[in-house]
């Protein structure tokens, strides 16, 4: 299985390549882009020069067009996608058909690959995007147990990629408006989740409050590990209880998952976090590096290695492991 | 091996006791020829800030009598000793020098901090974010950039520093991770 | 200007659920109504036998009937659901996932609000392969959807006017999860919040609404003061979704405004007496978080 790593400045690309990625996916500076994070991303030369420096040691680089172009603004997403191929992108990860239509039309020869915000979840959706666009590889969202994922996987032909750490969506992905309901700035239209211009913190007495756009999110005693303020990850009120009504603030481990996605036909790994540091970058890298020799050679996996690098210090196997099933 | 993100041990006590009744001015003069060595070293960064070049951080040791307001101007960015930070500022961070050091070099993740609540930040999130981003792309090491400019004693700083770091970066990530090994399922 | 009734959205009694569609189909204003179950598949078969009665009674009553498929699918049997309902359809189907627009490429279909369409090389993409009308997604700014309807003219643009609007789906079921059940033992307890579970801030600020797997804002879309610009930028017709308040009120004084019988403030106002306990919300359409309210004149 291939491993897939993210980076988010030209530092941190590196890093993954030396730390043992096959591939690398990045992507500009700019809205067309789900991780439109400040001080994030990709010039087109910064991801030329990558391009070069992956290419050198073995690796690959896909670019992520996975924002979903504006109305009366598409030139700058059909820039991004004439950029990437130029710069010697090995795919382009999208999620909007449109753009899909443009790229299959101009770049018939470029590899495509279903983003994770197309939220292509089953096997005719897939074949909509094999069919019509000429789709190389689907990126699952993250709401298929393991079996359903064995399922799609004998159900088409296309090449499947999934999320295997890092942080997770507990909607499905490409089709939540939450953090737009809070800022007015959404995944799908600019890039971000709750995004930091929109977040403040308070500290008081050991206690902090998290708040996204005026809503209060959490609150966190002192000692207590602290999360972003993720809308869906968030505490809320209701009438019949208070607290993580959607999902905790955790982050997906499915290391121990590996024999298991590789019998099920996974073509290839990936790894959450363009937004995070080198340190995790080299650290997450390694680890799955690692896990895959051990998988390779038949010895067991270690498990929760990465748990000081998660969000709520701990971890999930998220859908992956359905005990309602 | 990943890096323990809640256990950046602090300066002990009495280090930042002695420290407190000196001088900052010649504090003062060290680090300003040391952010002039970084931003040679490191012109990028100010590119990757992008709208965020000009904002003002405080950067709060909480380990250390003092702090340090960092002015990121693009062409005369200046880092100002204090006793204590003042009010007006774009952000905050505040956490063990050692801890916020590692940021800078790479060697910890802030995000993995913060979760630990190892480091505190306040103000304008999205500053501090690009900040981070922007010194973590461009691999500040800090402790060299300060080590070239004292010279020879500079060295021998650096070395105790460095080991001073790695004695908490080599701390088994199992035994600061708290619950059981195994993940939780979905439901 | 068309006014098109939404699916319901939420577990409601199947005699309640049949009983609200007579009453549609005898007295609201409305063009065009939309059935069939988007949110969970495992509600579909309590209604499913009173379908063809209700399309039956609302096509008697002059209404255009769509046949509204699932938004999120990930089980075998709701995929092979949603392939016979694109398939097999008599009626205009409105795809809500790639999914069912899957099997309807090349033929005539509507498309829902779930489907992503933001751009018009998305919209001029689906128009061609068969899309006669499409629903926009609600967050779509009023910037976009003047350029949506000035680059598409033959697709009938409908836009998100009015109730709870859906913010998001999961493969998690929020409702069971509340009650500590699993979700294939949920016991339909969705069917106890017909008009949503209020999830309020730790502060005790209404923000929004659990729907089974479907979580909605808090807050009841409303655009009937900006009804005049909606209609002047093209969009052909405004999406009502139905919540427990007299939606047949709801669609009168939708239908007021759009004839010129009410002005948008006196629209407003029936509105603030038909729904009382709700919240109003504009936010998305100006281009802000989804969740502000602008009076009419400052939209």
């Amino acid at each position: 299985m291939e491993l897939i790593c993210p980076a988010g400045t030209p530092s941190s690309l590196r890093t993954a390549v030396d730390a043992g990625a096959d591939a690398v996916y990045c992507g500009f500076r700019n809205e067309t882009n789900a991780r439109n994070f400040p001080g994030l991303n990709f010039s087109p030369e910064e991801l030329a020069e990558g391009v070069t420096y992956a290419h050198r040691r073995g690796a690959k680089v896909l670019v992520a067009i996975n924002t979903f172009p504006r109305a009366g603004a598409i030139g700058l997403w059909h820039q991004a996608v004439d950029d990437a191929v130029k710069a010697g992108a090995a795919a382009l990860i999208l999620c909007d058909i449109g753009l899909m239509a443009y790229t299959a039309e101009h770049y018939p020869g470029t590899r495509l690959h279903v983003s994770v915000q197309a939220a292509a979840a089953n096997v005719d959706a897939i074949r909509f995007y094999v069919e019509r666009f000429n789709a190389k590889r689907v990126v699952l969202p993250r709401v298929l147990s393991v079996p359903e994922i064995a399922a799609i996987t004998r159900g088409t032909a296309c090449e499947v990629e999934v999320f295997v750490f890092g942080g997770l969506c507990a909607m499905a992905e490409g089709r939540c408006s939450l953090s737009s309901y809070a800022t007015g700035l959404s995944p799908n239209m600019n890039g971000v989740c709750s995004p930091a211009s929109h977040v403040a913190y308070e500290e008081q007495h050991g206690t902090i409050t998290s708040r996204l756009g005026g809503f209060t999110i959490n609150k966190f005693g002192s000692g207590e590990p602290a999360a972003y303020p993720t809308l869906c990850k968030g505490r809320f009120r209701t009438d019949l209880s208070t607290g993580y009504i959607f999902e905790d603030p955790v982050s997906l481990d499915a290391a121990t998952l590996l024999p298991g996605l590789r019998d099920a036909g996974v073509t290839a790994l990936k790894i959450e976090g363009r937004q995070r540091s080198r340190a995790y970058i080299e650290n997450v890298v390694r680890s799955f590096r690692e896990a895959l020799s051990a998988l390779d050679e038949g010895r067991p996996i270690p498990a929760g290695m990465l748990r000081p690098l998660s969000e709520g210090q701990s971890n999930t196997l998220g859908a992956y492991r359905k005990t309602w099933r | 091996m990943t890096p323990s993100h809640t256990s950046t041990a602090a300066f002990p006590a009495f280090v930042s006791a002695a420290l407190r009744p000196l001088p900052l001015g010649p504090l003062q003069l060290f680090l300003s020829a040391v952010l002039r060595r970084i931003v040679r070293h490191h012109p990028r960064i100010f590119d990757r800030l992008g709208a965020h070049a000009g904002k003002r951080y405080g950067l709060a040791p909480s380990d250390l009598p003092f702090a340090f307001v960092l002015h990121t101007a693009p062409h005369a960015p200046r880092i100002v000793v204090v006793r204590s930070l003042p009010e007006r500022l774009d952000a905050r961070i505040a956490g063990p020098l050692r801890a916020l050091i590692g940021m800078a070099d790479g060697s910890f993740d802030g995000d993995a901090l913060f979760f630990s609540r190892t480091i505190a930040v306040e103000g304008n999130i999205e500053a501090v974010l690009a900040l981070r981003n922007a010194v973590d792309d461009a691999g500040v090491d800090v402790l060299r950039e300060g080590a070239a400019v004292l010279g020879p004693l500079g060295q021998f700083g650096e070395a105790l520093m460095r080991h001073q770091r790695n004695r908490s970066t080599a701390d088994r990530p199992g035994s600061t991770a708290s619950g059981s090994g195994e993940a939780s399922s979905w439901n | 200007m068309k006014l098109t009734l939404g699916p319901v959205l939420y577990n409601w009694e199947p005699s309640v659920w049949r009983d609200f569609y007579f009453r549609i189909a005898d007295e609201a204003p409305v063009d065009v109504v939309c059935v069939g179950e988007v949110v969970c598949s495992k509600r579909l078969p309590f209604f499913q036998d009173l379908v063809p009665e209700v399309v039956e009674r609302l096509a008697a009553a002059g209404k255009e009937v769509l046949l509204s498929s699932q938004a999120l699918i990930t089980l075998e049997r709701e995929r092979r659901q949603t392939a016979s309902l694109a398939r097999e359809a008599d009626l205009l189907v409105e795809a809500n996932d790639v999914t069912a627009l899957a099997h309807l490429v090349g033929r005539p279909h509507a498309v829902g609000p779930y489907v992503n369409v933001y751009n018009e090389s998305t919209l001029a993409w689906l128009a061609r392969n068969g899309a006669s009308r499409v629903c926009l997604p609600p967050e779509l700014p009023a910037s976009s959807i003047v350029a949506l309807a000035k680059a598409c003219s033959d697709v009938e643009l409908e836009v998100w006017s009015f109730g709870r609007v859906p913010l998001a789906i999961s493969a998690r079921c929020y409702h069971a999860r509340l009650h500590k059940l699993t979700k294939d033992n949920c016991q339909f307890v969705c069917g106890k919040d017909p008009d949503g579970l209020p999830t309020d801030t730790l502060d005790g600020q209404a923000f929004l609404s659990v729907n089974g797997v479907q979580t909605l804002s808090s807050t009841y879309a409303n655009l009937i003061g900006s009804l005049p610009d909606l209609a002047a930028m093209g969009v052909a017709a405004c999406r009502l979704s139905p919540q427990t308040c007299d939606m047949i009120a709801v669609a009168s004084a939708f239908r007021g405004v759009a004839n010129g019988m009410l002005d948008p403030a006196e629209g407003q106002h029936a509105l603030d007496l038909i729904c009382a306990e709700a919240s109003f919300s504009n936010g998305f359409f100006s281009g802000t978080a989804g969740a502000h309210h602008k009076a009419a004149a400052a939209v």
